[in-house]
Order: C-alpha cells, then structure tokens, then sequence
C-alpha cells in the first residue's frame, strides 16, 4: 500500500494474459509503476509492445490478470464492474487518436458529455463546459458541429471533454496519430501547457519527437518496461 | 402527403478569394415519407454538404427548406437544433462510438440530452439492445467490437428515439462486404417498417437496397433514377 500521498498510481506486479484458441498472449508481465501527482509520462514502445493494453488498464477500461493497482490510494485492480465504471467516468478524462466526438453533437454537447453522468446542475454544467472550452482555447466555437472544424480543432474540444469533469489524471492514446505534423504540434502544446498548470497525464504514443514532451518516458518491449528516461528539460 | 423534406434553389458557395465557388448549386428536391433516398456521385460532388444540411448539422446556405411543415431556413440555431434532435437520427461512416464508454452507455447518449426520465432511458437502451440482438455486447467497450458490430451499435443509437428519418453518410465504407449487407439489410428492414432514410454512397450495390437514387455532379443534381431492384 502506497504511503505517501502525492502518488497517484501505484502498479505491482501487473500481468495481462489474453487466451485465444487455446494460446496464451502475455501482453504484460510483471509492471511495477508509479506516477505521481503533476507528473506527465508518455509510454513509448513499438506496435504490439502492450502500450495500449498497459492504458486500458490504467484507464480502467480492462482489469489486470493478476497483480495490484492503486489508484489515489484505493485498491482497483478487483472491483466489481459498476464500481470501475462509476470510478472511470469520474476520475479519468480519456483523449483518443480518432477524436471520438459525435457528429451530430454541438462541440457544447460534445463537452458536456461526461457531466451528463453526473447529475451535475445545469448551471455547473454551463459553467464547466465554458471554462473547459476556454482552456483550449475554442470557447468561440461551442454552437459549431465537429464536421464545421479542422482536425487539430476537434481534437482540441476532445481535450475539453476529458478535462470537463476535473479528473485526476488524462489518459492520450496516440493524440496526435490523426494530425498533421503543425496540428499535433499545437495539440502537444496544449498537453503541455496543461501539465504545467497541474494536470496528470499519461499518454501512449510511438512518436519520439512527442515522447520527449514528457518528463518520463516509459519503453515497453514485449510487455514488459525495458527502460525509463527523463527529460531534463522537461 | 406532404413531402418529409422540400429544398428550393439550396444553395452553398464558399468565397475563394473573391470567387465564389458553388458547393451546391439550385438544389431543388422532394423527398415523402418512408422514401429511402440515395446520393451518389464523384468526391466533391457535394453529396456529404446535402446531407449535412438536411441534418441541420451546416447552417451556411441560402434557398429554402422545409422539413415537414418547419421552414429550416428560417429557424435560428436552437430551433434547429432542436427539430434535428427530436427528428432525425445520424449514422457515421466512422461509427462515432466513444471508447471510454460501453455499448450501454453509447446508446444512452442521444437520450441524455432529452428530458428522458432515467427509468425510461435504461428501458429504451435495453429495448434497443434486444432489438439489435445485441444485450450480451452492453458491457463492452468499442475497442473490443469488430466493426460491423461498432456499426450495429451506431444504428441503434440512430434510432433508439425513432426519429421519422435516418441520414447516413457512408455507412458501411470502414466494413468488409459481409458485415456491410447485414447493416444495408438492417436499414432495408428499418426503412420497410416507415422510416426514410438517405444515404450517401459510392457503391451501386448499396444503392439499389433504396429506391431511388439522385446523382450529383459539382454541386448540381445532374441525374434521378428508380434504383434498380437488388437480387436480395
């Protein structure tokens, strides 16, 4: 159990094991990690390495096979699945390759989403989903549908709708997989201008020149971390 | 009967440096109730703007439109909005599901931005998850969904409200050809049972599951046809 308080993810001995016709994949063997509060940790590795897989189960969309989990001091790696839901659409703001906004949903409604969950009053949710549009910066662009913005665009209301419900930790699959290299650029300053201003995040991505917008650098190879760096700079 | 959808002289220009280039170019056109539509065309033809604009979604136009009895182009945003929401369900080529979310939780979207009592909703989702045949996928994320079962689930959001229309753009261009007849079949079935529906479509194969197919040629609708019956 995790004593001091600025963790904020604790992994021990996790292990994702997938059978299928009768053969055993280990997408992960044995990680042990810790991120802390404010830190900005980018996993690198090649296709197939278990970067994804390691996100889904830090993301709470899957559970380990076996191992431990602790998430702000509270065990998650066994919960049952209405707990891991109710806990995933609070404390985790998800940010995907793909966008992942609906298309017939105003960028306003697109950003709401996740308070819609909540039972948060209509004049938080106003109030919420204005400040989140204005932190990256598309405020001026809430009654617009997602087809009316240029990709870098969109991908800027998807980091307002995984910053609306103030979780404590953003999750990026591949941010900038979409984008052309200007965009991902501009999305990546984003991230970083986030984190400078306290924001956690974990964000999975083969890209080097974008891993290094990361304080940490975890390399996974066949499931397992096989070396971390730091940015100095960072 | 009154037409579902009347447009007069639509049009859609962009400015291009003090030219202006036409999107959409006198737009005149019918469509009545229970008609499924198809707009084919080459790339840049202007099918997906005319779909965007009968789904309310582009509000950058001039002409007239009537949806039933609703005059659209003189409606302001929340109006139009609000006739969309209650009226017409969207499918996407992509499928628009969001990953972080369960099949159970997708479906609840559309509902969570009416005034649906919760009770309600989850009757209306588990209703949609029977009737897609789909209740064992309603704890699975998209990710683990192949994708014409990401697809089903993106039709039945469509239409868990029983919207009067279904505007899809590409429907089954991310399937392979096998899932892709069971969402055309599916569509088939919904449009026999009264919805109309419109489709955007490169495929021939795709076009002859509706009933009438409009073509579209830079902007302007250059061609109407009955679709030619399709052996299934």
């Amino acid at each position: 159990m995790p004593e001091a308080n600025d963790t904020l993810i604790k992994l021990e001995g996790v292990k994702k094991v997938f059978y299928t016709d009768e053969v055993e994949t280990h997408a992960l063997s044995e990680i042990h990690l810790e991120i802390k509060k404010g830190q900005y940790i980018s996993i690198a590795g090649p296709s197939g390495c278990g970067k994804s897989t390691l996100l889904s189960i830090l993301g709470l969309l899957d559970s380990p096979s076996a191992g431990s989990y602790w998430l702000n001091g509270q065990p998650v790696a066994n919960l049952t699945l209405s707990e891991r839901t109710r806990i995933r659409n609070r404390e985790i703001g998800f940010i995907f390759q793909a966008f992942n906004l609906i298309g017939d949903l105003t960028v306003y409604e697109n950003v709401e989403l996740p308070l819609t969950y909540r039972g948060t009053g209509a004049a938080e949710r106003k109030q919420k989903v204005q400040h989140a549009l204005e932190r990256v910066g598309m405020a001026h662009r809430l009654r617009h549908y997602p087809s009316q913005l240029s990709g870098g665009q969109q991908q800027r209301v998807a980091v307002a709708r995984a910053l609306v419900g103030d979780p404590l930790i953003l999750m990026a699959d591949e941010p900038t997989g979409n984008l052309d290299s200007k965009n991902g650029e501009a999305v990546m300053e984003l991230l970083r201008d986030l984190h400078r201003n306290g924001a956690t995040i974990c964000m999975v991505t083969h890209d080097q020149r974008y891993a290094n917008f990361a304080e940490r650098t975890i390399h996974l190879f066949d499931g397992r971390v096989v070396e971390e760096t730091q940015e100095a700079h960072a | 009967m009154e037409p579902l959808i009347q447009l007069r002289n639509l049009e859609k220009t962009f400015d291009t440096g003090g030219n202006k280039f036409f999107v959409l170019r006198r737009v005149t056109l019918d469509i009545q109730p229970g008609e499924f539509v198809t707009f084919m065309g080459p790339s840049g033809a202007g099918k997906s703007t005319l779909l965007s604009i009968i789904g309310m979604l582009d509000s950058a136009w001039s002409g007239e439109y009537y949806f039933l009895d609703q005059p659209v182009h003189k409606l302001n945003v929340k109006k139009r909005n609000e006739l969309h929401k209650a009226n017409i369900g969207f499918v996407f080529q992509s499928y628009h599901l969001i990953d972080n979310l369960t099949v159970f939780e997708n479906l609840d979207i559309p509902l969570s931005y009416k005034n649906v009592p919760s009770k309600e909703r989850v009757s209306l989702v588990c209703d949609a998850l029977d009737r897609f045949n789909i209740v064992g996928k309603k704890d699975l994320f998209p990710s683990q969904l192949s994708g014409g079962q990401q697809q089903l689930v993106g039709v039945a959001r469509a239409v868990i409200q029983n919207p009067k229309l279904i505007l899809a753009d590409e429907p089954t261009g991310n399937l392979h050809s096998a899932q892709g007849e069971e969402i055309m079949k599916l569509f088939k079935r919904l449009n026999e049972a009264g919805t109309t529906i419109i489709q955007v479509t490169h495929s021939e194969r795709n076009a002859a599951y509706g009933d009438r197919v409009i073509q579209l040629k830079d902007g302007w609708i250059v061609s109407e046809t009955t679709a030619t019956a399709h052996a299934g």
